[in-house]
């Protein structure tokens, strides 16, 4: 009896399994979403694409485990990287994946300015809370009070809501999902890839460090998803609470959703303005 | 060909262009910005892609992602700006990634004196990031030579899949004169990959480069700045893939060092007083020399064009055996140290001889009186 292939295996270097990730790990989410997503749109194989990740626990998402060709960064440096190949080639997909420390804090300039540029890119950045990889410093986004191995006393600053910030730029199409949302994720994914193809697309996904943000609040990984459904709400629910109520809870949804030209599309008409043609 | 009236920088641009570089990112910065400007000019009429990043840690990476996506990239950029890209340069060394990197070097450090004219980042050119990283570092004299090596940049960059840093100054980046233009120069083609049977990250022949696979041809390829295998799979642990690798990266420029060590050497075969410069300053000398000899002092000139790597036996016996090395530099003493590792100090004295800033060259005058000196005449 032949066992059924599971349908990830299509997606993911086989030789490389298992992941070097902590046991119930959210990434493992991600990565299945993303599968889905594939497997739903008949994506075979993934020649077309080009992953690019950063330093960081989700960056290792693309580089080794999706069987694409992958470039894996130096920290921060992911979006940049990603310009250069994307304006090489506006044929092959590119898909951003990385961490809230890599995209937001040491990457946050490249970040913004492509978000600014509407450049024709995927972003995905995989929100841990805290700088997973290095045991668990406070991040750009580790919520007020959390205590981490920077913050032992209680984090005061407060965080960045980087969807919210991306929604007040130029970028095509700004989400934000739970890993407790996979359905309405996997589509968010689905639809940058086909619907809303052009242009920045950036996808938040609120996925807590299971080892350093879950258990040190003596979690499973099951009890977090189960708060994390109560936790995440609509961003039209959410905009009726107080702002005391808001600390304590996550808006989710599609913040921002257009179809304009991006960088590429512009490019190529600056490109025959000056008398040229770009990768004809 | 044509003969233009050009700046330095606008030489640097030609010479990118005739040899088909069609990518070009950068952050504006004095005194390296008409490079800039020039290609953003000529790149979209050409169908090339310019953009304008939002700092340089942006630029070296895009230009890193356009050539591993295919593109003949360059950046330019001076002081400040080179500083920055240092991670990216360290990261193109490790992924190989055949990019040029051209720094028109100003007073520093910090922001120093931006409008004037240094030698400064020779040691930043050359070991400028952290971890053990070798790049091929070329040194133009003047506007001809900034468009000759700019070509023979790309040439290195793309045979051997390393950085090449192209390092002029504000005297050669700002002065004009007439160059002689090439139309289309022949850079050696990159090599591509035919198949999936050869590994992207390793050569049999040490002084050769892999070929480049290109991205989107179904190869599935890996590239990561971690230590990774021939097949681009990450191994952060075990001595031997981690030596292995730096150890190619290494070779693939040392053992080339005959063809990459390039010079110019004129005055007299047997000399009493040998200079030995680069960029801007070697004009002085050049003067120099002509002057000394003129006075019945036998003197000689190496002008290196590439300050690294340098083939020190090879050096020493351009050099012939002079009483005494003079190393004048727009600094305060930075290639002089590899020339006193090539002599014997208690044979032959190496002397430095420099000063920076306020946009004062070196006079020629000032080196026939620092020869006669050391000579004691």
């Amino acid at each position: 009896m032949s066992k059924a292939k599971h349908f990830t295996r299509e997606y993911v270097r086989e030789e490389v399994l298992p992941t070097a990730f902590c046991p119930g790990c959210y990434n493992g989410v991600v990565m299945n979403a993303l599968a889905l997503a594939f497997k739903e749109l008949g994506v075979r194989g993934l020649r077309n694409y080009v992953f690019v990740s950063g330093i960081g626990c989700s960056s290792w998402i693309p580089s080794p485990y999706i069987k694409a060709d992958s470039v894996h960064t130096l920290h921060g440096r992911a979006v940049a990287v990603a310009t250069g190949i994307k304006l090489v080639r506006p044929d092959l997909n590119v898909v951003v994946i990385a961490g809230d420390g890599d995209l937001a804090a040491i990457g946050g300039n490249h970040l913004i300015h492509a978000a600014r540029r509407n450049m024709d890119l995927i972003v995905i950045m995989v929100n841990n809370l805290v700088y997973g990889m290095t045991r668990g410093q406070q991040s750009p986004t580790t919520p007020h009070g959390k205590v981490t191995l920077t913050t032992p006393y209680g984090n005061f600053e407060m965080p960045f809501d980087i969807a919210g910030l991306l929604t007040h730029t130029n970028a095509n199409y700004v989400a934000r999902w739970c890993v407790s949302n996979f359905t309405q994720l996997k589509e968010s994914i689905k639809e940058v890839l086909t619907k809303y193809s052009r242009g920045f697309r950036f996808i938040e996904v609120w996925a807590p460090c299971i080892t350093y943000v879950v258990r040190y609040e003596g979690k499973t990984p099951g009890e977090k998803l189960k708060e994390m459904r109560e936790v995440c709400v609509p961003v039209s629910k959410y905009e009726g609470l107080s702002g005391e109520e808001k600390v304590k809870y996550v808006a989710v949804g599609v913040f921002k959703k257009e179809d304009k030209p991006g960088f590429i599309e512009l490019y190529r008409e600056y490109v025959a303005r000056a008398g040229g043609a770009h990768n004809e | 060909m044509r003969k233009l009236l050009l700046t330095g920088n606008e030489a640097v641009a030609e010479g990118a262009l005739a040899t088909g570089c069609n990518f070009y990112a950068g952050y504006p910065i004095t005194p390296s910005s008409e490079i800039m400007h020039y290609m953003a000019r000529e790149l979209p009429k050409r169908g090339g892609v310019f953009i304008q990043s939002e700092d340089e840690l942006a630029a070296i990476n895009m230009v890193i992602g356009a050539a591993l996506a295919g593109a003949r990239a360059m950046t330019a950029t001076s002081g400040p700006g080179f500083s920055l890209m240092q991670e990216g340069i360290g990261y193109a060394v490790m992924v190989e990634a055949p990019i040029v990197v051209v720094d028109v070097m100003r007073a520093g450090p910090a922001t120093g004196q931006a409008t004037k004219p240094a030698q400064g980042d020779v040691m930043q050119a050359r070991w400028g990031r952290h971890g053990d990283q070798y790049v091929v570092v070329l040194a133009p004299s003047n506007p001809q030579e900034a468009h000759d090596l700019t070509i023979k940049a790309f040439a290195i960059a793309e045979e051997l899949r390393v950085p090449v840093v192209v390092l002029t100054d504000e005297f050669v980046g700002h002065g004009r004169e007439v160059v002689e233009v090439s139309e289309v120069a022949e850079a050696s083609s990159r090599r591509v990959e035919v198949g999936p049977q050869e590994a992207p990250f390793y050569s049999p022949d040490p002084r050769k480069a892999p070929p480049l696979p290109p991205l989107g041809a179904g190869h599935y390829l890996l590239v990561t700045g971690s230590t990774h295998n021939e097949w681009g799979y990450r191994d952060v642990h075990r001595f031997e893939t981690h030596f292995k690798l730096v150890k190619r990266l290494k070779d693939k420029v040392w053992l080339n060092k005959d063809k990459l060590f390039m010079y110019e050497v004129v005055g007299d075969e047997e000399p009493e007083v040998l200079f030995i410069t680069y960029g801007s300053v070697a004009r002085s000398a050049k003067t120099a020399v002509r002057k000394l000899r003129e006075a019945d002092v036998r003197a000689k000139l190496i002008r290196l064009k590439t300050l690294w790597p340098i083939d020190v036996p090879e050096l020493r016996k351009l050099g012939g055996e002079p009483r005494a090395v003079v190393v004048p530099e727009l600094n305060l003493g930075q290639l002089v140290y590899d020339i006193e590792r090539a002599y014997n100090p208690f044979e032959v004295p190496v002397v430095h001889y420099g000063k920076v800033g306020g946009g004062i060259p070196i006079y020629p005058s000032e080196l026939v009186s620092k020869a006669l000196e050391v000579l004691k005449k």
